[in-house]
């Protein structure tokens, strides 16, 4: 007897819990949208109604109510979110087909930052370098940058995680921290402990164009400049040639992939040398970008390009380009808005509202464990 | 390789038939008083107890992260937050830091007739467990329909959130009082105030040693004590194949919660102590990297193993506090060459760690249930080696 009323009160709380969970399914999307456009929505208004302090004159603070400073805020923040998704693409790539979040990948785009900064200074580059000159030494530059970065990325790749193809599925984690270790070090030796100036090669602050006051510099032309052929060919690359093909292939289904005549080694090691690639083509454009560089940009960039690559659904790379985006939107938002010191935590809580509302990240499909 | 461990194999069998029985549990009663007469052979302010101390209270976060990961198999990337959370208790509950409150117990005289909320060391102790367990919970919750690495990122994002609110923590206001002092950090910690073991202080670093080995055996106690309990075989069978572990009735919410509360309780006790012995409580030392570093220890160690993770929490602790920067520092001077070994410590511990898991992927001790999976056919290794059945616990671990 009391054991049946137990039995029925636990039914009846799993029910309740259960149109609990379906509520939240059903009204996820919603939410989800919802909380991808508070910030922009809470932002614009303010700025139409309240209006926002443009300078001082007379003594009095002036204010105008336009769209103006949050359209550069989106913009600032697309460009910087372009870097971003080229990163996440490396992070994604990698974990679509193997399985492992590939620690170490912050750090080679940090040292293709550094190896592009070298690199240029030792062909001569500099402030007085013509147009001609600076284009074709910067595509130089960008090939041999995205060359070392891609190479050091198969070779991590050789020593760290193909030993462990079968061993327990942590361990090639701790040998990714491990590499990320040993190149934070290299970064360290070669470029000291302190954020070094580069040489403003490209002027990034300078105005292209100012489309009804919102300014386009330099370095978003580049950024966007950059970034979207390079994703535009991964994408081709992808989805239209063989190896893409083996590369689908071996991130479904390893096995079957090596049943069917591919080279499942050959295609893993591929999938590192672009995904190191794009981060070698990152760092080039975050050294000009940002005319900063120090040995542990890479971490800070890891770390949220990996969010990046999470938001938008790990193994898609569609999604890590959105990812990125979005967290450039973000961090630039708050950063005009809320304040520096608290980015890193709104970006954070962004993260966790959006796999809390939608767990597989935006665009993300089922992975292979969780399928 | 293969034939080497089998050598290996049988030698360790010849010697346990030659020793009598009792001779596991004599050696795990010699260890353990030689662990408590430690620090006899050093003197009071010795570096090397000195160190010892951190790296006991490192054994203890370890052995925490263990739970979570190595036990319930959840990828935890932000058990920094415990400890973050375990040292502000700490600071808030130990020292001047709320200065318009006037709450002493059980605190020495100096402490008493200081402002601020002074508690007795061990009451904060079991507030810190307290605190961090419900905090463990807390972040659990947004993590229970996640699977997988997306667990790991949404408690990486904690970790990250939780350092952030301790950096900016000082703008916001309770009741008219910082929750933090910002980048500077709690200063002015009481020393523990334990009659009986002796004064705390930098130059007797005794007492502090007895203090955290004493902690070091409870978790270890609790560690085993649950491992084989019914609550720990439910850690087990989520983390194999949670849709198998539910249909035979495990609850999977309140399963996990436990394992994310006990894993962050441990996470709160080092830290509180870690807090009290650098008698600091700053941001700086919740950085993405120190979970990392908790993390290599456990893995390194042998996912799920106590003795491994205790062995890996031994080895990495002292590899990175004492034998980098104490002893193998002078090494290039002896030798004649003109650089000094802190400029690569973070490589070497970067290398080591590459090493160690390539050349031993399963860790230094790998768990027993692990490592059959691993050689294969659970049936045969069973068969192979009689009476090492399924009892959940390991003849190997218990009477050491």
């Amino acid at each position: 007897m009391e054991a049946a009323s137990t039995l029925a009160r636990r039914t009846r709380s799993y029910a309740g819990r259960n149109a609990l969970l379906a509520a939240l399914r059903r009204a996820g999307p919603w939410l989800l949208i919802a909380a991808l456009a508070a910030l922009p929505i809470i932002y614009a208004v303010h700025d139409l109604t309240s209006g926002y302090q443009t300078g001082f004159a007379h003594g009095h603070a002036q204010s105008t109510h336009d769209l103006t400073y949050f359209a550069t805020n989106v913009v600032n923040g697309i460009s910087n979110g372009t870097i971003w998704a080229l990163v996440a693409i490396g992070y994604t790539l990698v974990y679509g087909i193997i399985e492992l979040i590939n620690f170490a990948h912050g750090d080679v785009f940090m040292i293709g930052s550094l190896s592009a900064a070298g690199f240029w200074a030792s062909i001569g580059l500099g402030l007085a370098t013509g147009p001609l000159g600076l284009v074709l030494g910067l595509l130089l530059t960008l090939i041999v940058s995205m060359l070392t970065c891609g190479s050091l990325n198969v070779l991590i790749e050789r020593v760290g995680y193909r030993p462990l193809r079968s061993a327990p599925k942590l361990a090639p984690l701790i040998t990714a921290v491990g590499f990320s270790f040993i190149l934070q070090n290299v970064g360290l030796v070669w470029a000291g402990g302190s954020p070094q100036g580069v040489s403003d090669l490209i002027h990034q602050n300078e105005t292209v164009v100012q489309i009804s006051g919102v300014v386009i510099r330099r370095a978003d032309v580049l950024a966007i400049g950059v970034t979207v052929p390079l994703v535009f060919l991964l994408t081709w690359f992808v989805g239209r040639t063989r190896p893409g093909r083996a590369m689908r292939a071996t991130a479904q289904d390893p096995e079957a992939a090596r049943l069917m005549g591919i080279n499942v080694d050959t295609t893993i090691s591929l999938t590192f040398l672009i995904g190191g690639m794009l981060a070698g083509a990152a760092g080039l454009v975050y050294a000009l970008y940002e005319t900063t560089i120090w040995y542990f940009q890479g971490f800070e960039a890891g770390l949220i390009a990996f969010t990046a690559a999470v938001m938008g659904g790990i193994g898609n790379i569609r999604g890590a380009v959105l990812g990125g985006l979005i967290i450039g939107v973000i961090q630039q938002i708050s950063d005009a808005r809320i304040g520096p010191q608290w980015t890193p935590a709104i970006v954070f809580g962004f993260l966790i509202l959006i796999l809390v509302l939608r767990p597989r990240g935006l665009l993300g499909e089922e992975t292979r464990e969780a399928g | 390789m293969n034939e080497l461990l089998a050598q290996f194999r049988e030698w360790r069998g010849a010697l346990q038939r030659t020793l009598p029985s009792w001779s596991g549990r004599a050696a795990a009663v010699a260890l353990l008083i030689g662990g408590a007469a430690l620090p006899f052979f050093f003197s009071d302010a010795s570096n090397f107890v000195n160190k010892e101390v951190v790296v006991l209270a490192y054994v203890v976060f370890a052995l925490g992260l263990n739970i979570v990961v190595g036990f319930a198999g959840l990828l935890d990337l932000g058990y920094v937050a415990f400890f973050a959370l375990g040292a502000y208790t700490l600071g808030w509950f130990g020292s001047d830091f709320f200065f318009k409150a006037h709450l002493h117990v059980l605190v020495s005289s100096y402490a008493g007739s200081v402002p601020g909320i002074h508690l007795n060391f061990l009451l904060i102790l079991v507030c810190a467990a307290l605190i961090t367990a419900s905090a463990g919970a807390l972040i659990g919750l947004p993590t229970l329909r996640l699977r997988g690495d997306y667990i790991a990122i949404v408690t990486l994002a904690f970790g990250e959130i939780i350092r952030v609110f301790a950096i900016n923590g000082s703008s916001i206001k309770v009741a008219g009082m910082p929750v933090t002092a910002g980048v500077l950090g709690i200063s002015g910690i009481d020393a523990p105030y334990e009659p009986g073991i002796g004064t705390f202080n930098e130059l007797n670093v005794k007492p502090w040693y007895w203090t955290i080995y004493a902690l070091v055996l409870l978790t270890l106690f609790v560690n085993v004590r649950v491992r084989d309990s019914r609550l720990g075989r439910a850690w087990i069978a989520l983390r194999e194949d949670e849709v198998a572990a539910v249909s035979m009735g495990i609850p999977l919410v309140r399963t996990k919660l436990y394992a994310y509360s006990l894993g962050a309780a441990f996470g709160g006790i080092s830290g509180a102590f870690l807090g009290a012995y650098s008698t600091l409580v700053s941001p700086d030392q919740f950085q993405f990297g120190f979970s990392i570093f908790v993390l290599a220890m456990v893995i390194v160690g042998g996912l799920g193993s106590i003795w491994g993770v205790v062995l890996g929490a031994l080895l990495l602790a002292n590899i990175n506090y004492y034998l980098i920067p104490d002893v193998l520092n002078s090494l290039p001077g002896d030798f004649g060459l003109n650089f000094s070994l802190t400029d690569l410590n973070v490589a070497i511990f970067g290398f080591l760690l590459v090493l160690v898991m390539v050349l031993r992927p399963q860790g230094l001790i790998p768990e027993r249930r692990r490592k059959l999976e691993l050689t294969g056919g659970i049936g045969e290794t069973e068969l192979e080696e009689p009476g090492t059945g399924w009892t959940g616990v390991e003849p190997g671990e218990t009477s050491r």
